[in-house]
């Protein structure tokens, strides 16, 4: 790890009061870990683990027609997207390049965008070039950000007594995934959403800074959520298939190669008009060259990020991310394969210290999810 | 015997001209839940600060160095079925490697018990 400064977060205390061991992060000292990632892990599949997301960057953009603009840079259907709901996205570069992933809300107010904490600044202020003087954007750099996942997320956030801010937005428990409303914890205004990074049923909840200490206290008082941190956190989005950027996706990636096609609005694939549009709808058209599959690996060896992948003597790819599954009890890993290899249960191998891993193409998320979606329970 | 140990939190128990070689409490307890161990195969030849080992856990890939340099005569077996003896008997069960030493006068660089107690609480 370098030495170069590292801020603290507004929970930095707490965490270290909770005993987690703290390492520099995306800018910031954060909490790796508390008990161990393997505990922390099975206790977030099985109850609920409250993770401080802190580091990411909050942004709202504002005034008429923001929604338009930003369409420019992201290929979703922002426009199309009403009050109280949430979309994943992908910034775009001019050639169709990923710059980062992202959620976008509509809040009836404004757009609500949380983007990645390690490269929140290059996005700001690539967002302010490119999107016109007259839509506002400011960097909320005063709330604070919880993730509290797991199939008793509701459960436990249920014990809190938060409400809809105002009538007609529905409380926590009404909302189903990617859903979002503006709610009140007592006096305290919250921005709760049902949706997380983990695969599990949960919420996201924006809150200002000088209330997260009470708030992540009162959350942890329930019997069903505790404390968890960096490690877990990216072993279980590695279950749910989830893709990190700058490790999974990166400028050099487009929405077709990430496998993220679901990403790109069906309202969008005609209209030319996003960055790269012509480069990432010819290869909807035609296929990518190369594309984000997920992998069985065989044996207890872990394969990690940077392994090369081979199909034969021919190397056709790279792991670019992968580890132990504690849900799974196995290695799984993450990588881009030409696309004449991509197809499921293709057989590779990975080379790991000079040895070949064996591999198979296997369909993601690795672990169901369990999203809380309309019309089921 | 005795007990040696390294800056790299390795411990080596030392009896005549072989030995038997770990990762200590510390060193797993700052790696958390082990999930692979690659031990080295009868036969290899290490020498003093060699990659001879490799622990894994959830999170990262860690490479273990060869304390003295010598010839290995036993990799750990139990360790590919059970690599969580490593976090519950580290200093025991839990070993990795024996080996032949090659040069016994190396062992007079390392520290003993109480020297890696006091660097372990410098850290």
């Amino acid at each position: 790890m370098s030495d170069e400064a590292t801020q603290t977060l507004p929970l930095d205390a707490w965490h270290r009061d909770k005993g987690a061991r703290m390492v520099p992060f995306a800018g910031y000292a954060m909490a790796i870990q508390y008990e161990g990632i393997m505990a922390e892990h099975q206790w977030t599949r099985e109850n609920a683990g409250l993770f401080d997301v802190s580091h990411m960057g909050q942004l709202q953009l504002k005034g008429e027609g923001a929604a338009e603009a930003l369409e420019r840079i992201v290929p979703g259907d922002i426009s199309a997207l009403k009050p109280g709901k949430m979309r994943y996205s992908l910034l775009l570069a001019e050639d169709g390049g990923i710059l980062d992933d992202m959620m976008i809300t509509n809040t009836g107010q404004n757009l609500y965008i949380v983007v990645n904490g390690a490269v929140k600044h290059q996005d700001i202020a690539y967002m302010r070039a490119q999107l016109p003087e007259s839509i506002e954007l400011v960097h909320m750099e005063d709330q604070a950000l919880l993730a509290l996942q797991g199939p008793k997320a509701a459960e436990a956030l249920a014990q809190l007594g938060i409400t809809g801010r105002e009538a007609g937005w529905p409380g926590p428990d009404d909302l189903y995934f990617m859903d979002a409303a503006p709610c009140l914890w007592g006096e305290v205004p919250l921005g709760i959403s049902r949706s997380g990074y983990t695969g599990e049923d949960g919420f996201e909840i924006s809150v200002p800074a000088e209330h997260v200490t009470a708030l992540a206290d009162a959350l942890c008082k329930q019997s069903e959520v505790k404390p968890i941190g960096l490690g877990a956190r990216d072993s279980l989005r590695l279950e749910a298939g989830l893709p990190l950027y700058g490790h999974d996706l990166d400028p050099a990636i487009d929405p077709v190669q990430g496998n993220l096609t679901f990403a790109i609005s069906k309202a969008r694939r005609n209209a030319s008009g996003f960055h790269g549009s012509d480069r990432i709808l010819a290869a909807l058209e035609n296929g990518p060259d190369k594309k984000r599959v997920g992998f069985a690996v065989e044996g207890r060896m872990p394969v990690r990020e940077g392994a090369s992948i081979f199909a034969g003597d021919i190397e056709i790819g790279v792991i670019t991310s992968g580890g132990f599954a504690p849900t799974i009890g196995a290695p799984i890993a993450m990588g881009f394969v030409a696309a004449d290899h991509a197809a499921l249960d293709t057989q590779l191998e990975a080379e790991v210290r000079g040895k070949r891993v064996p591999i198979t193409v296997t369909k993601m998320p690795f672990v169901p999810n369990g999203y809380r979606r309309k019309g089921k329970s | 015997m005795s007990r040696y140990f390294t800056d790299e939190h390795e411990w080596i128990e030392v009896d005549g001209d072989t030995a038997t070689v770990g990762i200590t409490d510390y060193a797993q307890e700052q790696l958390g839940d082990v999930v692979f161990v690659e031990v080295p195969e009868a036969g290899k030849e290490v020498g003093k600060g060699d990659d001879a080992a490799v622990v894994e856990s959830v999170k990262a890939a860690s490479d273990v160095y060869a304390p003295v340099s010598g010839t290995v005569t036993e990799g750990n077996a139990a360790l590919a079925d059970d690599p969580a003896l490593v976090n519950s008997d580290p200093e025991g069960d839990g070993w990795f490697f024996k080996l032949t030493l090659a040069d016994p006068s190396e062992l007079e660089g390392l520290m003993d018990e109480a020297g890696y107690k006091a660097f372990v609480e410098s850290l």
